[in-house]
Order: C-alpha cells, then sequence, then structure tokens
C-alpha cells in the first residue's frame, strides 16, 4: 500500500512537471488530460470516490476540449490575418 | 524586464517560498494520522441525523450548504462571463456552420466515431441521470451528475454536427434549464424560511436511510445543481464552438 | 513518509507558478494555472486522510468503521467544477484579447502599452 501511494505521487509530481514544461498549447493539452486521469486515481487512493468522479470528468474531458477550442478560435482568426496581410 | 532575468528572478523567490513552505507544512499533523475531531462526528452522526449514507454529500449539500450555493453562484458568474464575452461584436457576422466548405481542411469525423458516439449517448444520459439522482445515497451528486450529462451533448456534436448540436439542445431551452437550476437552490432554501426555521434548513420528510426518497432537501438541491451544472457546461461549450464555426469576421476562414 | 504530499503539494504549486511566470502563451499560462489549484486539491486531501480508513460511505458497511474525513471532500469536489469554469472564463478572455491585439504573447501587450 504504501508502495502504491509513493509511486502514484511521483507520477503525480512529474505529470504535472511535464504540462508545465510543454510549450505548445496545443500538445500541452493533451498531456493536461493525462494529468487529470492521474489525479483522478490519486483522489480514488486517498479513499474520495466523489472527488475522483469530479476530476476525471472535469479534468480529464471538458478542460481539454476548452483549450482545444479557444485554439482553434485562434488558429482561424490567425488564418484570416494573414489573408489581410497578403491582400 | 528582460525575459531571463525574470526567470532568475523567479527563481530565487521561489527558493526562499518554498523553503518557507516546507517549514510551514512540516508542522502539520503526519500524513494518515488524523485526530481531529470534526470528521469522526460527523461520520457517526450524519447518516442517524440527516438519514443520507453518503456523508460527503450530506455534508455538502446540508450542513454546508450555503458554501455550495456560493460555489454555485460562483460558476453562474463564471458561465455568464463567458456567454458576455464571445457575444457577436460590432463587426463580426453570423454566418451559417460551413463545417461542409470545400476550403476546410480539416478531416472528416470517421464513421467508427459517428456510430459509437450515437450509440453511447442513451448510457451517457441515463448514467449523469443515475449520479444525480442518487448523490444522497452513493458517491456522485449533481457536479459530478451535471458534468456527466454535459458529455452526452458533446458526443451528440461529435457523431453529428453543430447544426444537430443546436437542434438537440436549442439556445433557449439551455439557458432557461441553468437559469432555473440556480434559482430552485435558493427556492429550496426558502422552504425552510417558510417553515418557520432557517434558511436552507432540512425540513422536507427525512424518510429511512438507504431509500431513494430519504435525506429531506438533499435530492432536489441534487437535481437543481445536476441542472444547473448541465445547462452551464452545454452553454460553455456552444458558445465556444459558435465562436469557431459560425461567427465570422470579415475574410476569416477555418 | 510522514510530510511526502506536502511535499508533493508544495512542489506542483511552485512548478505552476514558473510556468505562469515564464509563459510566452496566454493558453500555457491558463493550463499551468490549473496545475496550481490542484495543488491545493492534494493538500486538502492529504491533510483529512486516515490510513486504513475506507471512504465515507455507510450503504453497505456499519455506522462506525473508521472512514476518511468527509469535509475535506466536500471542499474539494465543488472546487473542481468550479476551477475549470474558470479556466473557461479565462480562455475566453484569451481568445478576445487575441482577436484585438493580435498575438497570445504576454510579451506584446506589454510592449503595446509603452
Amino acid at each position: 500500500m504504501i508502495v502504491l501511494e509513493v509511486t502514484v505521487f511521483l507520477l503525480v509530481a512529474s505529470a504535472g512537471t511535464a504540462v508545465v514544461l510543454t510549450r505548445d498549447p496545443l500538445n500541452q493539452a493533451i498531456v493536461a488530460s493525462f494529468y487529470g486521469l492521474i489525479l483522478g486515481i490519486m483522489f480514488f487512493i486517498y479513499q474520495a470516490p466523489d472527488v475522483a468522479l469530479s476530476q476525471i470528468t472535469v479534468g480529464a474531458v471538458a478542460l481539454p476540449l476548452m483549450i482545444l477550442l479557444a485554439l482553434a478560435k485562434v488558429r482561424a482568426l490567425a488564418g484570416s490575418r494573414r489573408q489581410d496581410n497578403d491582400r | 524586464m528582460t525575459p531571463a532575468l525574470r526567470r532568475r528572478m523567479f527563481l530565487v523567490a521561489a527558493a526562499v517560498a518554498g523553503l518557507l513552505l516546507l517549514w510551514g507544512l512540516t508542522g502539520l499533523p503526519d500524513y494518515g494520522v488524523y485526530n481531529g475531531p470534526y470528521g469522526d462526528v460527523l461520520n457517526e452522526v450524519a447518516v442517524a441525523e440527516r438519514k443520507a449514507t453518503n456523508v460527503v454529500g450530506a455534508v455538502t449539500f446540508d450542513y454546508r450548504g450555503v458554501d455550495t450555493m456560493g460555489e454555485e453562484y460562483i460558476l453562474f458568474a463564471a458561465v455568464l462571463g463567458v456567454a458576455i464575452l464571445l457575444r457577436a461584436q460590432r463587426d463580426e457576422t453570423e454566418n451559417p456552420p460551413d463545417e461542409d466548405a470545400a476550403d476546410r481542411n480539416a478531416p472528416q469525423t470517421s464513421n467508427a466515431v459517428r456510430v459509437i458516439g450515437l450509440a453511447l449517448v442513451g448510457p451517457v444520459v441515463l448514467f449523469g441521470l443515475y449520479l444525480v439522482l442518487h448523490g444522497h445515497l452513493t458517491p456522485g451528486g449533481g457536479f459530478q451528475g451535471g458534468v456527466v450529462l454535459a458529455t452526452a451533448a458533446l458526443l451528440v456534436y461529435l457523431s453529428g454536427e453543430y447544426v444537430t448540436l443546436r437542434r438537440v439542445s436549442p439556445e433557449l431551452v439551455t439557458d432557461l434549464a441553468e437559469s432555473v437550476g440556480a434559482a430552485s437552490y435558493v427556492a429550496v432554501g426558502l422552504l425552510g424560511v417558510a417553515a418557520g426555521t432557517a434558511f436552507l434548513d432540512n425540513v422536507l420528510p427525512l424518510g429511512q436511510p438507504g431509500e431513494l426518497l430519504s435525506a429531506g432537501i438533499i435530492p432536489p438541491i441534487n437535481a437543481a445543481i445536476g441542472l444547473e451544472v448541465a445547462g452551464g457546461f452545454v452553454l460553455l461549450l456552444s458558445e465556444f464552438l459558435e465562436q469557431t464555426l459560425v461567427i465570422r469576421r470579415p475574410g476569416e476562414v477555418t | 513518509m510522514r510530510f511526502f504530499p506536502y511535499i508533493v503539494a508544495a512542489w506542483l504549486m511552485l512548478v505552476g507558478l514558473y510556468g505562469i511566470a515564464t509563459s510566452r502563451n496566454l493558453v500555457h499560462a491558463i493550463t499551468c494555472l490549473s496545475v496550481a489549484q490542484s495543488s491545493t486539491y492534494i493538500l486538502l486531501l492529504s491533510v483529512g486522510f486516515e490510513r486504513g480508513g475506507t471512504a465515507p460511505i455507510f450503504l453497505d458497511v456499519p455506522v462506525g468503521t473508521k472512514a476518511v474525513d468527509p469535509v475535506v471532500g466536500a471542499l474539494t469536489l465543488t472546487d473542481v467544477v468550479v476551477g475549470a469554469t474558470v479556466s473557461a472564463l479565462l480562455l475566453a478572455l484569451a481568445v478576445q484579447a487575441y482577436k484585438h491585439h493580435g498575438s497570445l504573447d504576454p510579451e506584446h501587450f506589454r510592449r503595446h502599452q509603452d
């Protein structure tokens, strides 16, 4: 049990560092989804199933989705600016 | 201030802050040893007092109900802010969604995604409703169930188009669902005032622990919060999608 | 092992702040903010954990079995959902900022003011 807890803590710390060190926002959204899943597993080991449910639905699905939608809008606007500059 | 200088200054400050944090955190009780009385007392009396077997749910919606009302209104205000920020501005037009435009360089949705998404919509809605309604018995509640219900709307968008999503959850229905959910929380709280005791007091019949209709006001509050969170997240999703697919500046392409 | 989760929480908070301070893209900074927020969840749940305790759900175990603290679970579960919604608000702000300034780089905003 102790080994399991220590492993999960180390995984959480390294996944969080990986999220910060990924500079491109598009890749970071995927790493953030993975980080949300690892956090959900950690909350499950903490005997808090309600919090694990919340974290998995929100942190692994809803948050990366909104990041991707914001990036899609920015990319569309970038395309229009390039068109304006070319004209 | 150049970025390199900022990075060095931050590292120095973070080292000092980290040392202070660690010095403070070692003053906490050891990890794994819990000797505070509040949690133990709640675990012993909550089931007998409120007839709710999910003590976390009883704490969130009954013992600390005003806290949760505040959190719900943070959510409402944030969704309101997104709706205001992402409205169509003066120099933008609202065109029909151009998902099938010839110059759009996005891959077609594969048939596997469409079929599986369509097949999963029903079970996901059922699971979301189960989570919302059984919040006082098993892990779950309004917040988790509401997000799962919003995921069902996302599956509808993935296996169809933006027009399908709009038809399944038109803007008026989503706005109404969110507002009715937020207002019902206060309405249930006012039941306590109408009965002569405090705001958000548990005045409905308590029933037996383990039954679906038990724990007084907790199931109605769960339903209100589930409605509000589901409406809020679907509104967020549609606002962002509308920005990307519908609202156009002159000359914008996707 | 006595203080290990607290060290992990402090590390995550500092790493998240490092990401925000040295970020060159607003969307990257918003994701680092959510990492810093998650460190508080870890701290809260570590304080309430009791080794050998079960989840505080008494549907199929009798009342009186050792269980972890329910109060910190209640605080954290609303926090997770609301934190994601506030991140959505920040992302909408970033999109509008890009519309008006043409860049997601924080350095660009600073120079724009001078």
